[in-house]
C-alpha cells in the first residue's frame, strides 16, 4: 500500500529561485537562507520518496485569469517550468504519477471535495523553487510530483479548516492506493509577507514562530485562524500558510519534528521550513 | 442566516492593504491579460519596442494603460490589479520582485531593502484602521 512517510513545509520565494539559478546562493545575503536547507537536502538523499504531493499556489502563471480553481490537481504526464516574464527556469521537467493522481482525484471527489482537474499546465516558482531547495542542481528530479494548486490569491480563499479537511482526505486516499509507494506531502508558501501597497514588507516573527510551534501539537488552534486573521497578522500573502495545513493534516494526529528553520528576510518574505514525520 | 466569523467589510479595515476579490479581478481582467501576455518572449519584445502601441491591443481602461506606462503599482492595484499578475511587468523590466513591491511603500529601493534586512515592517499599528493597533 502507499504511505505518506514525511511532510515538508517551505517558503517558495521567487528570489530564492533566481539566486539559485544565478549561482548567488553563497552570497552574504543568500547563504543563511540556503544553509537552512542543508539538513533536509542531506536527509532526503536517504529518504527520497517515489512521489511528492506538492501543495503550492499558481502565481497567475497557468490559472487565475480565465479560471480560478480553489483546489486544482495536476493530471498531465508532465509539467514544464513556466516563463514568468524572464524566461523559463533552467530546471528539469516535472513528471507526474498519473495513476496515483487519478486515484486521489477520484477519492477526493467521492469525499465531497469538488476539485478541478488540470490536464495541461505549466508550473511556476511556487512548485519549482521547493524542488530546487530540497534536491539542488540535478538533471532530473529524483521523484514524481503531483501538483496540487490552491487559490490563495483571490478572495475568498479556502479556509484553513477546509484545507485541513482536504489534507485528511488526501491521507485516506493515499492509504487505500494498492501500489507500494513512498509518498511525501509538501506544503509551500509563507511565512508572513505582504507584496502590495504601503504596508508591503510586513513580517511578523511572533505569529510565524507560534505557527511553527503549533504545527506540531497545537493544530486545533491553527485550524481556527481566519482569513482575516492571516491578513492582519501575517500580511496579505501570508495566507499561503493554509497550504501548510493540508500537509500537516495529511500526516495524522501525531508527528515528530525532524528539522526546523526560520529566517528573515528572503527578499520580501520570512522563510520557514520544517520536516515532519508522522508517528501514527 | 448562516454564521459568519466576521463581517466582510472588515477586509477593508487593514491599513495599506487591498484585498483582491472577484470583483477586482473582473475590473482588471484585460490588464491582467496584458500582464500574462508578457510570459511570452516575443510579446515582451513587442511591448518593449512600443509600449503604448502594444497596450492599445488590449481592452484596458486608459487609466490602466497610463498606470502601466508609469509603472505605478499602487495605482494598478487601485484599478483592480493583483501583484502576481503585475510582477510579469516588473520581471519584463528586469526588476526584482523586491524593487516592484518596495515601489509601493513610498520608500526608495535602498530604504526598503534596508528595512527588510532589519527584519521587515512590524505589524504593530498595522493590523486595523479602526482599532489603530
Amino acid at each position: 500500500m502507499a504511505k505518506i512517510t514525511a511532510g515538508i513545509a517551505t517558503s517558495h520565494v521567487p528570489a530564492i529561485g533566481a539566486a539559485f539559478d544565478q549561482g548567488r546562493d553563497q552570497d552574504e545575503y543568500w547563504k543563511p537562507v540556503f544553509d537552512g536547507y542543508e539538513w533536509a537536502k542531506e536527509w532526503i538523499k536517504d529518504n527520497t520518496p517515489d512521489v511528492v504531493i506538492l501543495c503550492y499556489n499558481d502565481h497567475a502563471s497557468a490559472m487565475m485569469l480565465d479560471i480560478v480553481p480553489t483546489f486544482a490537481l495536476g493530471f498531465a504526464e508532465d509539467f514544464e517550468p513556466a516563463d514568468e516574464g524572464w524566461g523559463r527556469r533552467d530546471v528539469p521537467m516535472v513528471y507526474n504519477n498519473t495513476d496515483l493522481a487519478g486515484h486521489i482525484a477520484e477519492q477526493l471527489v467521492i469525499d465531497n471535495f469538488d476539485i478541478t482537474i488540470m490536464n495541461q499546465m505549466d508550473v511556476d516558482h511556487g512548485l519549482t523553487v521547493p524542488l530546487s531547495l530540497m534536491f539542488g542542481r540535478v538533471s532530473e528530479w529524483p521523484c514524481k510530483v503531483i501538483p496540487l494548486a490552491v487559490n490563495v490569491t483571490q478572495f475568498p480563499t479556502p479556509s484553513g479548516e477546509r484545507c485541513w479537511q482536504l489534507g485528511a482526505a488526501i491521507r485516506d486516499a493515499v492509504a487505500c492506493f494498492p501500489e507500494d509507494l513512498n509518498v511525501q506531502i509538501w506544503g509551500t508558501g509563507g511565512m508572513s509577507h505582504q507584496l502590495q501597497g504601503p504596508r508591503a514588507g510586513l513580517i511578523n516573527p511572533d505569529f510565524d514562530n507560534e505557527f511553527l510551534d503549533k504545527l506540531i501539537d497545537g493544530t486545533d488552534d491553527l485550524r481556527k485562524i481566519t482569513r482575516l486573521d492571516y491578513l492582519r497578522e501575517s500580511g496579505s500573502e501570508g495566507i499561503e500558510l493554509i497550504m501548510w495545513l493540508i500537509m500537516r493534516a495529511a500526516l495524522g494526529e501525531k508527528v515528530e519534528e525532524l528539522h526546523r528553520f526560520y529566517h528573515v528576510p528572503a527578499s520580501n518574505t520570512a522563510v520557514g521550513h520544517v520536516v515532519l514525520k508522522p508517528l501514527d | 442566516m448562516r454564521e459568519r466569523l466576521y463581517p466582510l467589510e472588515d477586509l477593508e479595515d487593514i491599513p495599506g492593504t487591498t484585498v483582491f476579490t472577484a470583483r477586482r479581478s473582473r475590473q482588471a481582467y484585460h490588464l491582467h491579460k496584458f500582464c500574462m501576455s508578457l510570459m511570452d518572449a516575443e510579446n515582451r519584445k513587442r511591448f518593449k519596442a512600443d509600449e503604448r502601441a502594444y497596450l492599445d491591443t488590449f481592452r484596458m481602461s486608459d487609466d490602466q494603460k497610463q498606470a502601466v506606462l508609469d509603472r505605478d503599482f499602487n495605482q494598478l492595484i487601485e484599478l483592480g490589479g493583483n501583484i502576481y499578475f503585475l510582477v510579469k511587468l516588473s520581471n519584463t523590466d528586469g526588476w526584482s520582485t523586491q524593487k516592484a513591491v518596495g515601489s509601493m511603500t513610498g520608500m526608495t529601493a535602498d530604504e526598503y531593502a534596508a528595512m527588510m534586512r532589519a527584519g521587515g515592517r512590524s505589524p504593530e499599528g498595522q493590523r486595523s484602521k479602526r482599532g489603530g493597533n
